[in-house]
């Protein structure tokens, strides 16, 4: 069965259209992602299916539930970890999770022992009576998922779930993500705009400008770019991309002084063409495909990371007390 | 601990740990329950603010107090300023903690909070209803501990005044609180909510003939002053604690709220406050409903 899904998905606001009719739908227990740049309308997305937003147009079912007509039931039935923090900071870690089990309903006699058994595996429990201004950015989002799944939903979803974090803390929390994912049978669908955190889903939906450009595995869709990606560089570029051209059948590119192409199957090919080449190289190196190579392929631009980076700071400013 | 998580606790049943589906009414009264208990969690755990909040109506009484005592002399037969003053101080109590608590949505907002509450499975009119009940019992017990000053500062107190004013403390303060949660739904930062409070909330409290009598000014903050909602608390509160005081003959004090000659009674002040909370509650209600 499936856990999501979505319709001709739309939304629109005063002045734009943030998501202009999206549709897939999601098995159970799967990960799946919605990558792409920010402002592509996949917070907005988000919102909807969690019944913050309202569809302008379009349908989705979350659990079975219509976001529309049965907001409460949807509500009832998903965790939900926020891009920026919305734990009372004047609280403890203790009482926010408590504070969350009366709003859920939680029964007393449950939440014990569901609270400690969460808290212990994201290794929160030492830390459950200090008040959560106190706590480091990896912490505070360890506890928003604690949260997040605490009165048991089938599908959590997480919106930018390591956006400032440090590389190290990022890995923690996937590290987590997976292990509470294989724990809980959980479903899970999570927005980012970091190509290597997309890589941990089943399956990826990229969005741009409000639409899905493309969406299959990770794997697949890398495939889809053609192959691995070699650069090398000779004394004589021009006599290199020729021997590429007519002997292999290779159309390549100068880049910076550098011959880039894309070769199926490179890792065996690469050391056939070293071996037969007469051209003097000087410097070779193969890489696979990544999801940037895919994103750029499909939407003619990269990730606007350096747009990104501004409005994030702008964003943390502001939320700074 | 493990099991804990790979077993879906019994209680639970297949589908989750939240409530079971129960409707709208469950909805509403865990929405306000939760809501009224984290205003309370948090003052206790804010001791600036529950500083400030009990030190404000002391500097109130040494300022005005002390300042003005001697300069106003008795203000009506019976009654000097101290005891003109107590009443005041009360109501003004009850009016900044109760719009604090409303306006309080916007750090909620600001800092995030607000969304867990708005994706919670409790109805937003259970929210609204919980800030203005956790905002009427902080303001109350606010107002209890000032009610606590009263004998040593010689002013009259009976169990029949106490037993007077605390409900109309609790119906200024719903009020209040509804202000505050529609002042709150129209402003996005705390900058605004600092403009709000220097440009509409300190005129108001100024005007509202708390501190100073509003019989002796010039007309037009005569109109002004009446056209305040605040004056209407004032004045309630005022005649609860004053009219027992009051000398026989000396009805209505001349400070009282007048319109066309006519001097407004207690109830008739209970009344105005009534009618204008119930719109600012509906209208808090809706403006709370249809943010998204």
């Amino acid at each position: 069965m499936d856990a999501i899904v979505a319709e001709d998905l739309v939304r629109e606001f005063k002045d734009f259209t943030a998501v202009k009719g999206v549709s897939f739908a999601v098995p159970e227990g799967e990960m799946f992602g919605f990558l792409g740049p920010n402002g592509a309308g996949k917070s907005t997305t988000i919102n909807m299916l969690c019944t913050l937003l309202r569809p302008t147009a379009g349908r989705a079912r979350v659990n079975g539930f219509d976001v529309a007509s049965q907001r409460s039931d949807v509500r009832r039935s998903i965790g939900l970890v926020f891009q920026d923090t919305t734990l009372d900071d004047y609280l403890s870690a203790e009482q926010n999770l408590r504070f969350h089990a009366m709003a859920y309903g939680v029964p007393r006699d449950v939440f014990e022992p569901r609270m400690e058994g969460l808290l212990r595996l994201l290794e929160l429990w030492d830390r459950r009576h200090d008040t959560t201004r106190h706590y480091s950015g990896g912490m505070k989002r360890r506890l928003e998922i604690a949260r997040g799944l605490l009165h048991h939903p089938k599908v959590l979803f997480l919106d930018e779930p390591s956006i400032g974090l440090d590389p190290q803390t990022r890995r923690s929390i996937w590290r987590h993500l997976h292990e509470l994912r294989a724990r809980e049978k959980l479903t899970i669908f999570l927005t980012t705009h970091y190509m290597d955190e997309a890589e941990n889903c089943d399956r990826i939906a990229i969005m741009d400008h409000g639409s899905i450009v493309a969406m299959d595995t990770p794997d697949r869709l890398k495939a889809g770019v053609g192959g691995d990606v070699i650069t090398l560089k000779s004394a004589d570029n021009d006599a290199l991309l020729a021997e590429l051209k007519d002997r292999h059948g290779v159309d390549a590119r100068v880049e910076n002084g550098e011959v880039i192409f894309t070769v199926t199957g490179g890792k065996a090919w690469l050391p056939r063409f070293i071996r037969e080449s007469s051209q003097g190289l000087m410097s070779v190196s193969l890489r696979g495909p990544t999801l940037d190579d895919v994103f750029l392929q499909i939407t003619g631009h990269a990730i606007r990371e350096e747009a990104a980076g501004a409005f994030d700071g702008l964003r943390r400013m502001r939320r700074r007390r | 601990m493990t099991n804990v998580i790979a077993e879906r606790a019994p209680l639970a049943g297949p589908e989750s740990l939240a409530a079971p589906p129960a409707g709208r009414r469950d909805e509403f009264w865990r929405g306000l329950w939760v809501v009224a208990y984290r205003e309370l969690l948090r003052l206790a755990h804010d001791k600036a603010r529950l500083a400030s909040s009990l030190a404000q109506p002391l500097l109130f009484f040494v300022m005005f107090g002390a300042g003005f005592k001697r300069a106003i002399g008795g203000m009506a037969p019976g009654v000097d300023f101290i005891q003109f003053l107590f009443p005041g101080i009360i109501a003004q109590t009850v009016f900044m903690t109760s719009i604090f608590s409303g306006l309080s949505v916007v750090w909620d907002r600001e800092f995030g909070f607000l969304r867990e509450l708005l994706v919670a499975p409790i109805s937003r009119f259970g929210i609204v209803a919980g800030k203005v009940v956790g905002g009427a019992i902080l303001a109350v017990a606010q107002a209890a501990v000032v009610l606590c000053l009263g004998p040593f500062l010689k002013v009259h107190l009976t169990l029949e005044i106490i037993l007077t004013v605390i409900p109309l403390l609790v119906l200024f303060s719903f009020a209040l609180s509804s202000l505050g949660i529609l002042m709150a739904s129209r402003i996005s930062s705390q900058q605004g909510f600092q403009m709000m409070m220097q440009l509409f909330i300190m005129p108001m409290i100024f005007l509202s003939g708390a501190f100073f009598p509003l019989n002796n000014v010039p007309p037009w903050l005569s109109v002004v002053s009446r056209l305040n909602p605040l004056t209407y608390g004032v004045d309630a509160i005022r005649h609860a604690f004053l009219d027992p005081v009051a000398k026989a003959g000396a009805h209505p004090l001349p400070f009282n709220v007048v319109w066309f000659g006519h001097a407004m009674t207690l109830w008739e002040d209970a009344a105005v406050i009534g009618v204008i909370g119930a719109g600012l509650l509906a209208a808090a209600i809706q403006a709370f409903s249809s943010q998204e």
